[in-house]
């Protein structure tokens, strides 16, 4: 059994009835020894009709154990149906890939937003990972919010497979439908130049429209910051709240020109907070 | 008093209908699988017609404080194309299972062909192999033979008749039906089907036992209040209060939340209703405000 498999079943195992756990093996095996296909559609929809849909109640050892088999693989947020479905997807015989991808793609194309939700957070942890971009950026379209956040909060897939045309979107489209940044797993490390441009665009679309942006939104903005970007980060320095202020000195902080570090050194307050230690971007996922 | 309208096809019904029917009472409704007026070409309109019912329409009710349920099924008249029955009947598996999907149907007999036949069978077999309920659709011509054909399929088949409703009944119908055990539906619909006057004497006559009023609105000219209407008429015409709840919504609830996929705290302790909330994009208001609660909010239309 494959470590993901492990911690499912472990995690269901304490969450479940026998008699619910009994179903999923059952289910899993005839699914894994190549069953008609039928058998797999029904039981992935049936899954809460025997598991219910209560949460997962994991510790933060379980959090850790999923961490390390994959990192951003973060389920401290899944129900028992979810890893239930997610067990049985990865029960599919999946030796041919083809196969494989046409079976998810039945499942997903008749799904409801519950199947969605799964099927989207399950990517990760599914065999063929190069073939689900498609799929993922599908997903990044929905405007079923539940299932939008499904594939880009707390998914590792989206940074470690999607293209920056696509990534880019995902962000952007975060920052434009409210989903707090800081869930997105790898933003950071996936900050690119044209990201940054499209979201000082936003944000001057935003101001425009007499609307405020998210402070977030300076996170992948600060080490791709031209003079012009600088320039938005010296009037959010000026003018913003005390968030926003704090996150255009962070940009600031982060950005190599000599102007952008000229614009942090006029605040000396939040210059020392940074230098120290004290403000960091962790500041605004606690929010 | 608190009604389940336990078969209308609300594809073909307007939001406005779902607020007036919360306005009288009216807290969950069932959706049939059946068709849509003319027959459809593809299974590929199978398809997103199945979806609309455990989605687009199951959020559009629910944004009126009315809880969605639906059946699955390949309709009878439909069976008679047989290459197009084969493609749906691969389908039927993706959805079957699905939340709120309370029961396979409505399937049965129109012409009473052997393609009807065939996919009415496959259909139970179904059923039976997913331990689901099954909503009969007895036919309009021939309805005592197609009524009891059901039955006798049912039973061939395995299943318990008190997993099966047997729904469009009438004077002629109603005996045999209680007397083998299904439960007995009834379709309040003008000239075709059974009128509410009618069906007030039917539970005169036969009691409240297993018996279910509906009112199978759909495109036609049909009452979506068929439900609260008749449940009026039966107690202006003195039927006793708890009859009357037992076959406007204890029955309905009885039988359905046999699948465990319906039930009263569905309703009694709903989730908020979020107006503003969108599905794929779509909101059901059009530059309305949310919050509307009332029809009387739509008397000055401004
Ligand atoms: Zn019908």
């Amino acid at each position: 059994m494959s470590k993901v498999n492990k911690l499912l079943h472990h995690w269901l195992l304490k969450s479940v009835s026998e008699k619910a756990f009994a179903w999923l093996e059952h289910k899993q095996a005839q699914i894994s020894s190549g069953a008609a296909e039928r058998v797999f559609f029904t039981a992935f929809s049936a899954v809460p009709r025997y598991l219910g849909k209560q949460d997962l109640q994991l510790t933060f050892q379980d959090l850790e154990a999923a961490e390390d088999v994959i990192p951003g693989w973060y389920p401290g947020n899944w129900s028992v149906d979810q890893a239930g479905r997610t067990l049985l997807l990865l029960a599919l015989p999946h030796d041919d890939a083809q196969g494989y991808v046409r079976s998810l793609d039945q499942v997903f194309s008749t799904a409801d937003m519950g199947e969605l939700v799964a099927l989207y957070q399950s990517l990760p942890l599914l065999p063929h990972s190069e073939l689900h971009r498609q799929r993922a950026a599908e997903g990044i379209r929905s405007n079923m919010s539940n299932v939008f956040q499904a594939i880009a909060l707390r998914n590792p897939y989206p940074a470690n497979y999607l293209d920056n045309a696509a990534w880019n979107q995902m962000v952007l489209k975060a920052v434009f439908v409210g989903s707090p940044l800081h869930l997105i797993w790898g933003l950071d490390r996936r900050a690119n130049p044209e990201l940054a441009k499209m979201l000082a665009d936003y944000a001057h679309e935003r101001w425009a429209a007499k609307r405020s942006v998210t402070p977030e939104l300076w996170r992948p903005v600060g080490r791709f910051a031209d003079s012009a970007i600088v320039t938005d980060l010296e009037k959010v320095l000026a003018n913003g709240d005390t968030a926003e202020q704090e996150a255009a000195a962070l940009a600031c902080a982060e950005s190599p020109l000599p102007q952008a570090q000229a614009l942090l050194s006029r605040y000396p307050d939040l210059q020392s907070s940074i230098q120290q230690g004290n403000l960091t971007w962790n500041n605004f996922s606690r929010k | 008093m608190m009604y389940i309208d336990p078969h209308i096809h609300m594809c073909s019904r307007t939001t406005y209908d779902y607020l007036v029917m919360r306005e009288y009472g009216i807290v969950a409704v069932i959706e049939p699988a059946f068709w849509l007026g003319q027959p459809r070409t593809n299974a590929g309109s199978f398809k997103d017609y199945f979806s609309s019912l455990v989605g687009w329409e199951r959020f559009r009710a629910s944004q009126f404080g009315i809880q969605h349920y639906c059946t699955i099924g390949l309709n009878p008249k439909e069976a008679n194309n047989e290459a197009l029955a084969t493609e749906v009947m691969e389908l039927l598996p993706l959805y079957a299972c699905k939340e709120g999907v309370v029961a396979i149907g409505e399937i049965g007999y129109d012409d009473m062909t052997e393609a009807e036949d065939k996919y009415f069978c496959q259909q139970l077999e179904l059923a039976k192999e997913l331990d689901m309920l099954v909503l009969i659709h007895t036919p309009h011509r021939n309805k005592k033979a197609g009524a009891i054909q059901s039955m006798e399929r049912c039973i061939e088949y395995g299943l318990d008749p008190s997993q099966v409703v047997i729904d469009h009944n009438n004077e002629e119908t109603v005996e045999e039906v209680l007397g083998r055990g299904f439960w007995a539906a009834f379709t309040i619909y003008p000239q075709t089907k059974m009128g509410n006057a009618r069906m007030v004497e039917v539970v005169r006559k036969y009691g409240c036992d297993r018996i279910i009023v509906d009112s199978s609105a759909d495109w036609g000219i049909s009452d979506p209040l068929a439900v609260p209407k008749t449940a009026q008429l039966m107690l202006d015409r003195g039927i006793p209060e708890e009859h009357v709840r037992a076959v406007c919504y204890e029955n309905a609830l009885a039988a359905y939340s046999q699948t465990g996929q319906m039930k009263a705290s569905d309703w009694l302790n709903p989730q908020s209703i979020d107006q503003r909330q969108l599905f794929s994009g779509n909101s059901v208001l059009r530059g309305q405000e949310p919050g509307i609660k009332s029809v009387s909010d739509f008397v000055l239309i401004e």
